[in-house]
């Protein structure tokens, strides 16, 4: 019928076809986030619960599906970080409430969270999956229906996941429709949806053009900019488990990672070691010769080449007409310089680390701030070091909201080898023209109805403990009148008043976060 | 009323329709609708309407959308009404896509109308032929159109006046939900076709009992009738279903589809004919034609209708909007149980129920006065028709029970004076 219908008229390709088209899906979770805002904390963390667990299933088969419909990463590696969004990813939110008020007597405040509403949200080639499970499990953390415009070159794997994701959700009563996914997320098509004033929200992890459109749109966005991160071995380090921390993490999914190092800095003090230790740890060490070859084969005037995005480091040096040892990890390129002239300075998605000698440590935090400065303002950075004044200093000078101390900077600074939250969306702040500086969590996706008492001390503060929202739980279907069976329906979940919440201790806090730890741990040990 | 309105409204007595134009204003409802746009209605003077008439469905996707008037424009770069003698390329292709989505393999054939009376008298003729009968049995208060077959099949309101109603016993009516006066009328073996609207809108949606429609169509099979689907107000996913008659499970061996099918951008109605019907289109295809029928402008338009309302989004959100608006409409109900006394409902077809025979007049003005436009059934006045669009959002539902609240208890007071409310 479509064909019929493309070949007489086709208005495909107008901006009144997408408007109609954006409309439908918008208006569609509009109805579907109204419901849900309805949910109480038990059934809204049944549902993310299912999900999880689906999401969790299905991580080695969309690992697999991606690395071949993509061509790039590692899919033991992906599957992993497929896994930590999924049940670690719930577990570390757990102890969050963002369904229930809070009641602070001291202030004489109550709190009542207030969903976002419709969240789109781009996904990107790179972190398909784990970035499809985080952003659809923070939306249903926080009540919020969800639109997913997945990446092209993903498309097919990430329409299958997102799909079997849904399906999970409405079988453990999400409304319908809860979480929708793009068929075909043209740029046009990406454009109509973000500037729609149906859309509450824009999740934008991508690339630089497309999280300056998402700040553009017009509507409230969460974008977050490159990455290219500086690491710092400085002489107070453990120096081979600085190398084999570095090889982990840059050959972790081929540095996919927005997180990975990009440029390892260092002293003369330690340069000599800290090659040894890298070699030892099957890196590379590419002679002029090489580094010549790679800059030729990895950039072009026009940028990075995407072809060698998440490739295997002997693939990139086959590719570049260098031979290294079927074992190779990773490629070091010493660069004699940084900035705008060493285009090894940029970020780099593969397995390839610029290596540069400075000759004091304060020149070499300089050169870390300026590998910065030309790309990846307000992500990452990281450290190794047992000396606290070296890790304060580094830590004030270099442009980053999170400096990775001692640990794979890939997976630390996504929040899966330290304790910060674990996300697949970091935000670079005001360094990085983006709205949140932290690692974009379920908070950054409610905002709350304050009510505030008078702060007199004349004017008593009312009491609030088992007062609550009515929760209204799904809608009851409407009868079909005449259709045997389909009389009214009475709602799955009875309506019910919501608790107060009450904060857990800090003893819990920490008992709970241990536990995590632990998990992620084990996870990243496989 | 402002005086370009008033002025107005006397230019639209003296050159249109006096009686008409009168009669609005008599009950209250002063509307003349200038701009339009998704559900609102603009009247010339700016007062801001919800529109739950949708002229029975024919805005069902809302005023103007963007994709049909673009499709419309886009159109006219290359089609007008076309030649209705030759084979056509759009009339093909919207025949070829409407029996893809018919209520039944056996549906084979379309035939065009320009609008939906023509179109049932495409039907009635077309069983006529099939059937080499003349009589037709419809319901008691039905609708089917003006031209000259679908008003004598429809009630006496509109027949009467202009000396058209049947008086050679040709058109039987019989009680709705009267199995027995079905039969009755079926026994003879001497009726071409029984023609049914799948709910009757005109008479205030009165809902088909459980296996009512089932068992007629069995009687149709049991003496040799066919069954018409009068689907030009159900139809078109209005019930979350394509159209009405598969929810009860019905498949029909003639269909009307009309109204919502045109986008209300261009005229245009469709009769769906089985193959065993079909046969004056193989023996005289010239038998039927309309110069307007089936314009090419109309199909381009119609296929977008019908790919739109087929999108996974449409049924979904007729799934939320039916539930919601029942939800509201239930609280509004238990508010005012001496007046609002029972709700019709499949899907976004709903009658709303009043304690008095002429009750959904004062609804439909006092809801008017409120922002929100939907009309009594003409023939029972004691049912508002209450008609939201496949699209309706969230926002503009809640509104309309914000509003349908204040102005059912308005009417109340209108009708029952100031008794006191019961609850």
């Amino acid at each position: 019928m479509q064909a019929e219908i493309r070949t007489l008229v086709d208005i495909s390709d107008s901006d009144a076809a997408r408007q109609g088209q954006a409309d439908m899906v918008l208006d569609r979770a509009r109805w579907a986030a109204s419901i849900f805002e309805g949910y109480d904390r038990e059934t809204t963390m049944a549902i993310v619960d299912a999900v999880a667990t689906c999401a969790h299933d299905h991580s080695a088969h969309y690992a697999e599906a991606v690395v071949q419909e993509s061509g790039f990463g590692v899919a033991a590696h992906k599957k992993i970080k497929n896994e930590l969004t999924a049940h670690p990813l719930v577990d570390f939110y757990r102890d969050q409430d963002f369904v229930n008020a809070r009641v602070d007597e001291a202030r004489k405040i109550v709190e009542l969270p207030r969903p976002a509403g419709v969240i789109f949200a781009l996904t990107p080639s790179t972190n398909p999956i784990a970035t499809l499970h985080f952003k659809i499990l923070m939306a249903l953390m926080t009540r919020n229906a969800i639109v997913i415009s997945p990446h092209p070159a993903v498309r097919k794997s990430s329409l299958q996941a997102a799909r079997a994701l849904c399906a999970a959700a409405e079988a453990a009563g999400a409304p319908k429709a809860i979480i929708q996914i793009l068929e075909n997320p043209t740029i046009p098509m990406v454009e109509a949806f973000m500037s729609s004033p149906k859309t509450n929200v824009i999740l934008a992890t991508g690339g630089t053009p497309m999280v300056r459109a998402a700040y553009s749109s017009s509507n409230p966005a969460i974008g977050v900019g490159p990455g290219n991160a500086p690491v710092f071995v400085d002489v107070s380090a453990d120096i081979s488990k600085a190398a084999q921390r570095i090889v982990a993490s840059k050959s972790f999914d081929n540095s996919v990672l927005c997180t990975n190092e990009s440029v390892l800095i260092t002293t003369p003090d330690v340069e000599k070691q800290l090659i040894i230790a890298l070699k030892s740890a099957h890196a590379y060490i590419c002679n002029d010769d090489d580094v010549d070859r790679l800059r030729r084969f990895l950039f072009s005037p026009r940028g990075f080449n995407i072809e060698a995005i998440g490739r295997d480091a002997t693939w990139i040096a086959e590719s570049s007409g260098i031979r290294v040892p079927s074992n190779t990890k990773i490629l070091v390129a010493p660069i004699a310089r940084i900035g705008i002239e060493e285009r090894l300075s940029r970020e780099k998605l593969c397995p390839v680390l610029a290596l540069h000698v400075a000759p004091t440590r304060d020149q070499a935090m300089a050169q870390a701030r300026a590998v910065l400065r030309l790309t990846g303002a307000g992500h990452s950075a990281a450290i190794h070091a047992r000396d606290e004044a070296v890790i304060m200093q580094f830590s004030g000078m270099v442009e980053a909201y999170r400096v990775v101390v001692n640990a794979p900077c890939s997976q630390g600074a996504a929040g899966f080898a330290t304790n910060l939250a674990p996300t697949f969306t970091i935000g670079t702040g005001f360094f990085g023209r983006s709205s949140i500086g932290e690692n974009v969590g379920p908070q950054h996706l409610v905002h709350w109805t304050r009510i505030a008492y008078n702060a007199d001390a004349d004017e008593p503060f009312g009491n609030y403990h088992g007062l609550g929202r009515a929760f209204r739980g799904p809608l009851a279907t409407a009868p079909a009148d005449g259709v045997p069976g389909s009389a009214a329906q009475r709602p799955v979940m009875a309506p019910q008043t919501s608790a107060i919440t009450s904060t857990l201790d800090g003893a819990t806090k920490d008992e709970l976060r241990r536990l995590i730890a632990e998990e992620l741990r084990d996870l990243l040990r496989k | 009323m402002s005086q370009a309105k008033q002025d107005f409204l006397a230019r639209s007595k003296e050159f249109w329709n006096p009686g008409k134009t009168q009669d609005w204003i008599d009950m209250g409802v002063d509307l003349v609708i200038d701009r339009r746009e998704g559900y609102y209605l603009f009247d010339m003077d700016g007062h801001r309407l919800i529109d739950l008439h949708l002229n029975g469905g024919t805005y069902n996707l809302g005023h103007r959308h963007p994709e049909l008037v673009e499709v419309l424009k886009a159109g006219t770069a290359r089609f007008d009404m076309g030649n209705h003698h030759f084979p056509a390329l759009a009339r093909t292709a919207l025949a070829e896509a409407l029996q893809k989505c018919a209520p039944g393999p056996n549906f084979k054939y379309t035939a065009y109308g320009s609008g939906g009376g023509e179109a049932i008298d495409i039907a009635l003729k077309t069983a006529r032929h099939a059937k080499q009968r003349r009589k037709i049995v419809s319901i008691h208060k039905a609708y089917h159109g003006h031209t000259g077959l679908a008003v004598k099949a429809g009630d006496h309101r509109f027949s009467k006046l202009f000396l058209s109603d049947d008086t050679e016993g040709e058109f039987t009516h019989v009680k709705f939900n009267d199995l027995t006066a079905m039969e009755d009328a079926l026994r003879g073996r001497d009726v071409a076709a029984v023609i049914m609207e799948t709910i009757p809108a005109t008479y205030g949606f009165p809902m088909p009992e459980e296996g009512y429609l089932p068992a007629v169509k069995r009687l149709c099979e049991k003496y040799d009738t066919l069954y018409i689907a009068d689907e030009v107000q159900t139809g078109l996913m209005r019930t979350g279903e394509m159209w009405a008659c598969t929810r009860y499970g019905v498949e029909p061996d003639i269909m009307v589809t009309g109204k919502g099918i045109s986008g209300g951008m261009y005229p245009i109605a469709c009769v769906l004919i089985s193959e065993s019907c079909g046969g004056w289109l193989k023996e005289d295809g010239f038998g039927h034609m309309s110069t307007m029928g089936g314009a090419e402008l109309g199909c381009i338009v119609a296929m977008k209708t019908l790919e739109i309302v087929q999108r996974p989004e449409a049924r979904t959100m007729v799934g939320f909007i039916s539930d919601y608006l029942r939800a509201g409409l239930d609280d509004i109900r238990a508010a005012f149980p001496d007046f609002f006394i029972g709700i019709r409902q499949h899907g976004l077809i709903m009658g709303l129920m009043f304690n008095d025979p002429q009750g959904a007049k004062p609804v439909m003005k006092r809801l008017y006065e409120n922002g929100v436009w939907a009309i009594f059934s003409t023939l029972d006045p004691s049912v508002l028709q209450f008609k939201p669009g496949l699209l309706l959002t969230q926002e503009d539902a809640e509104e309309v029970l914000r509003r349908v609240a204040i102005a059912v208890e308005q009417a109340r007071g209108d009708v029952m004076g100031n008794r006191k409310r019961m609850v």
